[in-house]
């Protein structure tokens, strides 16, 4: 992990291009075309082609059929989680991710339950909206809304994806244990005990 | 009272003497952080985190009051150590839902931890079971409470319920190790906190008060709030809309919250009601009955031609005066124009007290407002129903009982628990009905100057009072020397042996004596009892400030021209300062601005009443207009100002502008008008968009602009009629008086006030009749008859029946002629 914290782009490989100026002149511009036309450098590219057509050492992934791993910290669309202790809902309604969307797409109506609890009642995220930019699942304070990794949401219906029972974690993926918790960022990390303070207990 | 300097943090500032310090800062921009304190209130000392150093020594700056040349620092090592201290204290086990907790964020406890710093915690303490209460209308949260009693405060010291108490927590003592560590304030703070919760007087687990909810709206924390706002929405995606109640006189002013309805429906909905409630005190009706906007109205085309039409043929304009004061004058140009004859009996009778009130003081309007009685320390009410006929009244004068240590004198013919409850210092005078004139010639006897007042008056006054002989009991004392046999040991001998031993003592004897004592006549007519003359000895100790509060009884009253000059009178010859309580939201505007007829013709188009042709913001009429919520416009309140108001939420149908302009007026919206109320005497010409609404920090209101009171000239003759004593209405008696929270249809039409339609009876003497509460009866008068079903009251008493106004269904004003008592008989069907 050490390397990728270095943000010195001046050590470890890097080096400057040497460019050449542009010509300012008439004169250095024709000769500029001149030289680039009679140099033959298509047939560079054109043998590079060839080469590889010869080989079959494709590297093209021939989508849909195959597909590229996603990382754990890929944001696509977004997914509601349960909790692991009850199964029951992680979502408290407490609206802050409604607060932060900064393409106002999410809303929700929230209102009091049965047991006196704040419940949401309905929650939609606007996705011909949503820029994708994580804030949500950033600030949630429960790690409820999250991203997936699902990108494929194209649709002939705009309603598609939006809907909180689509989002939620299914219950028989509860039952095997099976939800994936979301490692990007707002998620805990591994140092989390060692940071809080601890309050002192009369008990 | 005199303007001093002090300095505080090296900034010299002037404030008055004997000013609280907290208050002085604030007014200067001074942050000095405070949380059980309420302007206005005494203060409680519950969270002394206001602690400042004032001249060397450490004081609380909510109850230390300035004195000229004092130095103040806010903040020293050992004061940041106890505020510090004290916020952690009140971190001590309070639960970590700022996520769902209905203060969002509106939490002085998040914004006092953030201020202070508090970032860990040293203090700790077994927390003890702490459920949540639904107390009605409120819901107490006590894990969340940090009993700072500011619910408690505003409870007595403003809205005078005295519902709210601190009962015991139940908690274990705090460890004594924290006695030695702690900062002293920080422990003696926590050592109370630790003690208490808060919980209701009436020792039920339902709220039983006038339901202001002023105590959900003090509260710091999200412990009290509303229940039918309870997790409905967050702070922060409200959008708040300054504005002026439209139920009362009283004006107040309120921030509607508003949002879109939900995900579906982006409508805006007003969700709660805010206040300002350092400065301002709402009652029921203006916290929860906001949503009585007329929602379904259109541009409905065939509904406008036929209103144009139906103007065109009409000769008489009937409305209420639950109108804005631009719309008043749009009715009064119409009424220049076409000649229309204005009426509306309610502010005619107003109107006409006024003048008559005018006559002899020489003013056209009265002197005083709510906020000087608020400042009195001797309030007298005379023909009002006060708690249900402007609420802020109610709270100036519970303001002046409590804070002030003031007394008032409250004379009314229908019993008033909740009045008799405000303080020990009330005495109800529950006088007959039309016995008004007997109430203020009793005040002019007490309090009058009598070297001045007309001579005549005076005679008058003289003719009431005689003397007589009463045999009285006395209690005196006396010293008796009384001779006890007691045994003893002796010393010498070791013997037991008798001893005689002189011992005086007092003792209390009852002694009859005759003695001649002053009889007024005026007090026996009145009912008040013998002992009258002494309880008002003590009463009037140590008052300087009076303030006379009248109301719509008078207005109303058979006699009403002789009972303005009466008011007149004792404004002018006694300390007393007037104030008159407008009958309905604007009755003092339309007073002003409207020239009103009190007969109609022969077609008339009623707004928000029922007529020929009705236009009605109720959505029942003819035609819809706006109601209050949904448009702008400005209300003239009881304290002569003419407040602002915005609309809350849209409405898209006509307005009555809109006939205006097709009758040929030309004016693009009605808040042009505003500025045009200037050609009307004591309206400044100032646009809509120029008036303010707002409080600054040291509590001066900044809304709109104040009335002025014109001149008038003044007659020479101040003469009064006598008392006619043949006017007496006997029997059973009914009074048109509304319930707590209610006051028109308009508050009727709300989802939250849920009081119930139907005929008043107190509880006592529901249990003295053959009636139960839910029999339907009929009620019949001289005038007119109606049936509804018996409502129990335990906020009235005695035997007087209530006819409610608020149900224009029940049509109890067909009842009585004008004066708001009648005689009536009461059968069950």
């Amino acid at each position: 992990m050490e390397q990728f914290n270095n943000r010195n782009v001046a050590e470890g490989g890097y080096y400057l291009v040497d460019i050449e100026d542009y010509p300012t002149d008439g004169w250095g511009k024709f000769k500029r075309v001149v030289k680039r036309t009679f140099r033959g450098e298509l047939f560079v590219g054109l043998w590079v082609v060839l080469r590889e057509m010869i080989r079959f050492d494709l590297h093209t992934i021939s989508y849909p059929e195959e597909k590229m791993p996603i990382g754990p910290r890929y944001r696509a669309i977004h997914e509601m989680k349960r909790l692991w202790e009850s199964d029951t809902e992680r979502c408290i309604g407490c609206g802050l991710c409604e607060k932060i969307c900064i393409s106002d797409c999410i809303r929700m109506d929230t209102k009091i339950d049965e047991n006196s609890r704040k419940e949401v009642s309905e929650y939609t995220i606007n996705l011909g909206r949503c820029i994708f930019c994580g804030y949500c699942a950033e600030v949630c304070p429960e790690l409820a809304i999250t991203h997936g990794g699902e990108y494929e949401n194209a649709s002939d219906q705009r309603e598609h994806f939006v809907d909180y029972e689509y989002m939620l974690t299914p219950i028989d993926v509860m039952k095997q244990n099976a939800q994936k918790e979301f490692e990007g960022y707002g998620a805990i990390t591994p140092h989390e005990d060692e940071r809080v303070k601890k309050t002192p207990l009369a008990y | 009272m005199s303007k001093i300097v002090i300095n505080i943090d090296g900034k010299e500032i002037e404030t008055q003497e004997g000013e609280f310090l907290l208050n002085a800062a604030r007014a200067n921009d001074i942050f000095i952080p405070a949380i059980c304190y309420l302007t206005r209130c005494s203060p409680t000392l519950a969270c002394r985190i206001c602690l400042v150093e004032a001249d060397g020594k450490q004081v609380y700056a909510c109850n230390a009051k300035a004195k000229a040349g004092m130095n103040i620092t806010t903040s020293t090592e050992t004061i940041e150590k106890e505020r510090r201290a004290i916020m952690e204290v009140y971190d001590v086990n309070h639960p970590l839902q700022c996520g769902v907790c209905d203060q969002s964020g509106e939490c002085e406890l998040q914004n006092y931890t953030l201020e202070i710093g508090v970032d860990s915690q040293t203090y700790a303490v077994k927390d003890v079971d702490r459920s949540a209460h639904d107390w009605g209308h409120l819901h107490y949260d006590p894990g969340l409470c940090i009993v700072c009693e500011r619910c408690v405060t505003a409870c007595k010291d403003m809205i005078g319920d005295n519902s709210l108490k601190t009962i015991a927590r139940g908690a274990d003592a705090l460890d004594a190790e924290f006695k030695e560590t702690m900062p002293k304030d920080a422990y003696a703070m926590w050592n109370k906190l630790n003690k208490s919760v808060i919980g209701l007087t009436n020792g039920t687990d339902v709220l039983d008060c006038t339901s202001c909810g002023e105590c959900a709206a003090v509260c710091p924390v999200g412990a009290l709030v509303d229940t039918q706002f309870m997790y409905k929405s967050n702070a922060w995606e409200l959008k708040q809309v300054p504005a002026t109640c439209g139920h009362c006189s009283a004006g107040c002013q309120i921030s509607y919250d508003v949002k879109h309805a939900s995900i579906e429906n982006p409508e805006d909905k007003i969700y709660r009601v805010m206040n300002e409630w350092n400065y301002v005190s709402l009652c029921g009706a203006g916290r929860y009955g906001f949503d009585y906007q007329n929602a379904e109205a259109t541009k409905d085309e065939t509904a406008f031609a036929n209103a144009v039409e139906a103007f065109k043929k009409a000769d008489t304009i009937k409305f209420t005066s639950t109108i804005t004061n631009e719309e008043a004058l749009i009715l009064e140009k119409l009424k220049e124009k076409f000649g229309y004859k204005l009426v509306n009996d309610e502010a005619k009778s107003f109107q006409t007290f006024l003048k008559d009130y005018s006559e002899i003081s020489g003013s056209t309007l009265y002197r005083s407002d709510l906020k000087e009685s608020m400042n009195s320390n001797f309030i007298v009410s005379i023909g009002t129903a006060i708690k249900t006929d402007n609420p802020n009244a109610r709270y100036s004068l519970n303001n002046a009982l409590t804070v002030n240590k003031g007394a008032a004198l409250y004379f009314h013919p229908v019993v008033d628990p909740i009045i008799d409850g405000l303080s020990k210092n009330i005495v109800s005078i529950n006088h007959k009905p039309l016995q008004e004139e007997s109430a203020l010639y009793f005040i002019l006897d007490l309090f009058a100057d009598k070297s001045k007042l007309p001579t005549d008056i005076v005679e008058y006054l003289a003719s009431f009072h005689s003397t007589k002989t009463v045999t009285i009991t006395e209690t005196i004392k006396e010293k008796v020397i009384e001779i006890l046999k007691e045994t003893k040991l002796n010393e010498e001998t070791g013997e037991e042996e008798e001893v005689e031993i002189e011992k005086s003592k007092m003792v209390s004897k009852k002694v009859s004596k005759e003695v001649e004592v002053d009889d007024n006549r005026l007090a026996t007519i009145l009912g008040v009892n013998d002992k009258f003359p002494e309880t008002l000895e003590k009463l009037l100790k140590k008052k300087d400030t009076f303030s006379l509060i009248v109301g719509p009884d008078l207005y109303n009253h058979p006699n009403s021209k002789n009972l303005a000059r009466l008011v007149a009178l004792v404004e002018k010859y006694s300390q007393f300062e007037i104030v008159m309580i407008p009958t309905l939201t604007n009755t003092l505007g339309v007073a002003l601005i409207n020239e009103l007829s009190s007969e109609s013709g022969k077609y008339t188009i009623g707004y928000n009443t029922k007529a020929d042709f009705t236009l009605s913001a109720l959505g029942d009429g003819d035609l819809d207009m706006p109601a209050i919520n949904q448009q702008e416009g400005t209300l003239t309140s009881i304290n002569k100002r003419v407040n602002p108001t915005n609309a809350a939420i849209g409405y898209d149908g006509y307005t009555l502008n809109d006939i205006a302009n097709a009758l040929g007026l030309e004016v693009e919206y009605t808040i042009d008008y505003t500025k045009e109320l200037g050609s009307i005497a004591g309206f400044t010409a100032l646009a809509f968009d120029d008036l303010d609404n707002f409080y600054t920090n040291a509590g001066e209101e900044v809304r709109g602009y104040l009335l002025e009171s014109q001149s008038v000239e003044v007659t020479p003759d101040e003469s009064v009629s006598k008392i006619n004593e043949s006017l007496i209405i006997e029997n059973d008696i009914i009074y048109l008086a509304n319930p707590v929270r209610q006051f028109t249809d308009f508050t009727n039409k709300t989802t939250n006030l849920d009081e119930e339609s139907g005929i008043y009876m107190s509880e006592e003497s529901l249990s003295k009749s053959d009636f139960n509460a839910g029999d339907t009866v009929v009620v019949k008068s001289a005038n007119g008859e109606l049936t509804s079903k018996i409502v129990s009251d335990n906020k009235i008493g005695g035997n007087i029946v209530v006819l409610p106004t608020f149900d224009s269904n029940l049509n109890s004003e067909a009842l009585v002629n004008g004066y708001r008592f009648a005689t009536a008989s009461i059968q069950k069907v």
